[in-house]
Formats: structure tokens, C-alpha cells, sequence
């Protein structure tokens, strides 16, 4: 079953044409990446689901529901089921890590609540737990701009869990970060998607960790979906089609045959 | 080949651009003492004069002195009236500020409507300020508080934009992201990172508006820059003298205690 269905989306940036007619479907509970070069599309193509950026034209719908016929208010509820993880982590750094990672509940709260930061007791039950399956038990207290990049990383994908969310965009979420922490990163949200069952939409700029990863890689080039299907299936001419001239540095890494 | 003789030419392109500044500066300042007809030997030569004039009658003396209480009483008042100036201005710019920023605005109309407020708030002196409403209040506390009050509102809504956007974006973002309503994400996720800030910026214009203050009381007839005015045309120049010494004492004093404060919350 379908969870998030993508139809002829397309986006214009004033005349800059970011998106044309992109159609596709990921199904719930796959890990879904996408790869293309710099300036591709990736990150608009992700923020349209969300509606972060609002699309042109063209259809979403997720979890049945259709995101552009939702107003301000129906379109926050229908976030709160969409996580969301950044290449800059994106906390608030002067906050501590179980702050953070409370604010993923603002969604779920109302106005007085949220603002004055009342939280219920099952909600911080619930935030210390996925903290300790993070790996970040000890770090609770500390303050975000304490921590590591990896760390920081890991109080992002806690933020998003505790929305308790069906899909989860990653926009680059090991872009900025050393190779093992970008490894503890990938393993922690490989196994959300397969024991939590969680949709996972991410756009990566190496090619070997969506191989390594994904049920399925999205290749996008000017706009445009140019390949989409397993990892298995993902060629060296392939790749070099998605990335066109840059796919000489793509190559010399460590690549399919 | 050809980028070393693009090189090359941009800088002596910029050594040109340089020599003409130079020269303009030369010619404006040389072109406005003739027109102003203003004398520099002479001028130069009575600064020897008013030096030692300074040192003969602006020294306090014991009548000076007796001023004290009345002098620290006034100066209380400037002080006072700044920092309430400065504070219910800031509440009021900050709100703007969220109105204002491109992180946090509802709506753009919003953001252009309160820019081209704050940029006329700021781009009038506070002096002139203090003119205009001394026409309609006259000379009273409230025309100097109102004049600060303006002036300071102006630019700290422009700092808090700008304040906003650099350190608060990135997890406003996340926030709306998350479907998290607008209060919430200013109260979580603005207010805690732009405090710092906040309260610099805030230091910063209780010292500017003490200085200010005093220039204003001139014109509205209150507070220690009516003191001043009163000694000095009443050419009781040492007590004037221990008005501007006392001045210079406070601000100091603020300045030192706000860059303690500074080095605590940053
Ligand atoms: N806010 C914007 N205004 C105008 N043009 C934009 C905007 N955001 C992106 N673009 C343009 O749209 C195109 C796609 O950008 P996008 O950010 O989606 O690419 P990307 O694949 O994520 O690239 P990267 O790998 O560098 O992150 C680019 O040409 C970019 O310059
Ligand atoms: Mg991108």
C-alpha cells in the first residue's frame, strides 16, 4: 500500500523549472533514497511533500490525505506525521538535548501548552526512551551545543520519532559528518524503518550508502525522475546518466561492477 | 595569459578608483571651509586658549558641590527614563521584530509594513523627534521619554530581525516541519536563541540613550540636560562643569556595567 503517491509534480522557482511532471509512489515502511547531482532538484523534490515549498502544480498525497487541499491548519496536523531531518541538525542549540527533543510534540499540543513547554508524563516518558535507544541517555541534560555532530544528528532523529511519524524526510542527513558517525546515523535509521516500520524518503549525496541502504534508489537529473527502482539494478551507465559530467569523482568510488 | 592581464587591470582600476576618492575628499573639504569661511589657523590657534580657560573655570568648586544632591537627583531621572525608554521599547520592537522577519512573519505584507515603520522610527534623529513632540506635549518628561522611546523602537526592531533570522531559523524550520502552531515555535525555539542577543542589543541602547537623553533634556527642559543648560546660561560654569563631569561618570559606569553583563550572558 501506498503511503505517499507523487503525480506530475512540478515546481517553478520564478522561470527556473526545479521539477517537471515527477510521478512516483514509495510504499509504506520503505527506504527510499534519492541521488542526483548538485542543483538536481533532491531537496525541492522533498520539501514539496511536506509543503515547506509549495509545489506548482501536480498532486501529493499522503496517508490518503491530499496536501494541497489542506489549509494552514489541517496542513500542521498532517506534519505532525511527517518527520523531518537536516543536514544542520537544526536544533535549537542553546536548549538541552531532551528539550530538543520534546519539541517534536508542539505539533500535538495546544497553543498555551506549547508555548510554556507543558509536557505530559507520558510524553517525557516517551522522550527519555527513544533517547536511550539513541544512544543518548547520558547526554539528556546537556546542552545541543555541547554535543557532537553525530550526536546532534541523533537528538534530530529523536525529535522526529517522537511525532510518532509515518514518513521521515532526511534532507542529507550525513552531509556534514564523519564517515562513523555518518555509519551510526545510517544504522540507527535503517533499523527505525524496518522495526518501526517508518517510511523513509532521504536524499544522499553518496551513491555506495543508498546501494548499501536502500530498497530503493530515485535518480533524479534537471528535474526529472531518470532512474527508479532497486539498488541492484543501478548501473554504472546508469549512474553516470544521473550525473552527467560530475560522474567521473561519483565513479572512482567504491561503485556497482 | 589573459587572466593575469585581467588581473592587473582591476587593480590599477582600483588604485584609479582609490586616487579619485582622495582627491574628491581633498577638494570637498578644502571647497566647504571657503564657502563656510572657515578659518583654520585661527582656529587651530585658539585651542591653546580654550584649554586653559577650561582649567580656570570648569573646575567644581564648593558651591558646585552644595549642587550635588540636586544634580544626582536629575541625573537618577535621565537614567531612569532611558532605561524605561529602552525597555518598553524593546517589548514592543520584538513584537514587530517576529511580525517583521523573514523566519517568523505571517504574512510578507506584515514584514514590508513593519520595515517601513521602523526604518522612518529610526532614520529621524531622536532629536528631531524631541522637536516634533515638544510641539504637541510641550516641554515635559513625556516629549523626551516619547523621543527615545521612538528612536530606540526603530532600531532594535531592525537589530531583533536581524537577530532572528541569523539564530533562529534553522530550528524554526525544523519546527514548522514538525507542524508545531506559530506561538509555540517563537516561544520553544526564537525566544531561547535570540536572548543573548536580545539583551545585548538592549545594554547597547540604555548607553546610547543616556547619552541622547542628555542632548534631548536641553531641548525639553528636563532631566540633567536641563541642569546643564540652567548652570551654564546662568554662567555658573563650574557647577555646569560637575554636570558633565557627573555625566561622564555614569556613562561610563553603565558602559562597564553592561559589558560585564555582556560577557555573563554571551
Ligand atoms: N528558493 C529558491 N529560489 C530560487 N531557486 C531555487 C530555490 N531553491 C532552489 N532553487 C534552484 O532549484 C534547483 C534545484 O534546487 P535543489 O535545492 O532542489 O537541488 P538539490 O538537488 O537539493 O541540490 P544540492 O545537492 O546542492 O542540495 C537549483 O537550480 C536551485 O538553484
Ligand atoms: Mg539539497
Amino acid at each position: 500500500m501506498a503511503i505517499l503517491t507523487i503525480k506530475s509534480l512540478t515546481k517553478y522557482y520564478k522561470d527556473l523549472r526545479a521539477l517537471s511532471e515527477v510521478s512516483l509512489k514509495v510504499k509504506a515502511g520503505e527506504f527510499v533514497t534519492v541521488i542526483g547531482r548538485s542543483g538536481a532538484g533532491k531537496s525541492t523534490l522533498l520539501r514539496c511533500v511536506n509543503r515547506m515549498i509549495e509545489p506548482s502544480s501536480g498532486l501529493i498525497e499522503f496517508d490518503g490525505i491530499d496536501m494541497r487541499s489542506l489549509g494552514r491548519r489541517d496542513l500542521r496536523k498532517a506534519r505532525t506525521r511527517i518527520g523531518m531531518i537536516f543536514q544542520h541538525f537544526n536544533l535549537v542549540p542553546r536548549q538541552t538535548v531532551i528539550e530538543n527533543v520534546l519539541h517534536g510534540r508542539l505539533g500535538y499540543k495546544s497553543t498555551l501548552q506549547g508555548s510554556f513547554g507543558i509536557y505530559s508524563d507520558e510524553e517525557k516518558s516517551h522522550a527519555v526512551d527513544v533517547l536511550a535507544r539513541l544512544g543518548l541517555a547520558e547526554q539528556m541534560h546537556k546542552r545541543c551545543d555541547q554535543l557532537s555532530g553525530g550526536q546532534k544528528q541523533r537528538v534530530g532523529i529523536a525529535r522526529s520519532l517522537v511525532q510518532d511519524p509515518r514518513l521521515i524526510l532526511c534532507d542529507e542527513p550525513i552531509a556534514s559528518l564523519d564517515p562513523s558517525s555518518a555509519k551510526t546515523i545510517m544504522d540507527h535509521l535503517h533499523r527505525i524503518s524496518r522495526d518501526m516500520k517508518i517510511t523513509i524518503l532521504m536524499n544522499l549525496h553518496q551513491v555506495d550508502v543508498a546501494i548499501k541502504y536502500s530498497d530503493r534508489i530515485i535518480g533524479i537529473r534537471e528535474g526529472g525522475i531518470v532512474f527508479d527502482d532497486e539498488p541492484r539494478r543501478l548501473k554504472k551507465k546508469i549512474v553516470a546518466e544521473i550525473y552527467g559530467s560530475d560522474a567521473d569523482d561519483i565513479l572512482f568510488e567504491e561503485s556497482p561492477e | 595569459m589573459t587572466s593575469i592581464i585581467e588581473v592587473r587591470r582591476m587593480f590599477r582600476r582600483r588604485e584609479a578608483i582609490a586616487l579619485a576618492s582622495f582627491a574628491l575628499l581633498a577638494v570637498l573639504t578644502l571647497g566647504s571651509s571657503i564657502i563656510t569661511s572657515f578659518d583654520w589657523p585661527s582656529c587651530l590657534r585658539s585651542f591653546p586658549k580654550a584649554f586653559s580657560w577650561l582649567a580656570a573655570n570648569f573646575i567644581p568648586n564648593g558651591k558646585a558641590l552644595a549642587n550635588a544632591p540636586k544634580i544626582l537627583a536629575r541625573l537618577a531621572e535621565t537614567v531612569l527614563v532611558s532605561v524605561m525608554a529602552t525597555v518598553v521599547a524593546a517589548a514592543l520592537a520584538f513584537l514587530m521584530a517576529l511580525l517583521g522577519s523573514k523566519t517568523t512573519r505571517p504574512h510578507p505584507v506584515a514584514s514590508g509594513l513593519v520595515r517601513l515603520v521602523a526604518s522612518l522610527c529610526r532614520n529621524i534623529p531622536v532629536v528631531a523627534w524631541a522637536m516634533i513632540f515638544l510641539l504637541s506635549f510641550g516641554q515635559n518628561v513625556l516629549t523626551g521619554l516619547l523621543a527615545l522611546f521612538i528612536g530606540t523602537f526603530g532600531f532594535l526592531t531592525r537589530a531583533f530581525m536581524e537577530t532572528v533570522d541569523e539564530s533562529a531559523e534553522s530550528s524554526v524550520e525544523a519546527l514548522w516541519a514538525s507542524g508545531a502552531p506559530w506561538a509555540a515555535t517563537v516561544m520553544q525555539a526564537v525566544v531561547p536563541s535570540v536572548m543573548p542577543q536580545v539583551a545585548s542589543w538592549m545594554l547597547y541602547m540604555v548607553e546610547t540613550n543616556i547619552r541622547d537623553a542628555t542632548l534631548v533634556g536641553i531641548l525639553t527642559g528636563t532631566g540633567i540636560g536641563f541642569l546643564f543648560d540652567l548652570y551654564y546660561k546662568s554662567l555658573n560654569f563650574s557647577s555646569a562643569a560637575f554636570v558633565v563631569i557627573c555625566i561622564v561618570a555614569v556613562v561610563i559606569l553603565i558602559e562597564a556595567g553592561s559589558n560585564a553583563l555582556r560577557r555573563v550572558i554571551l
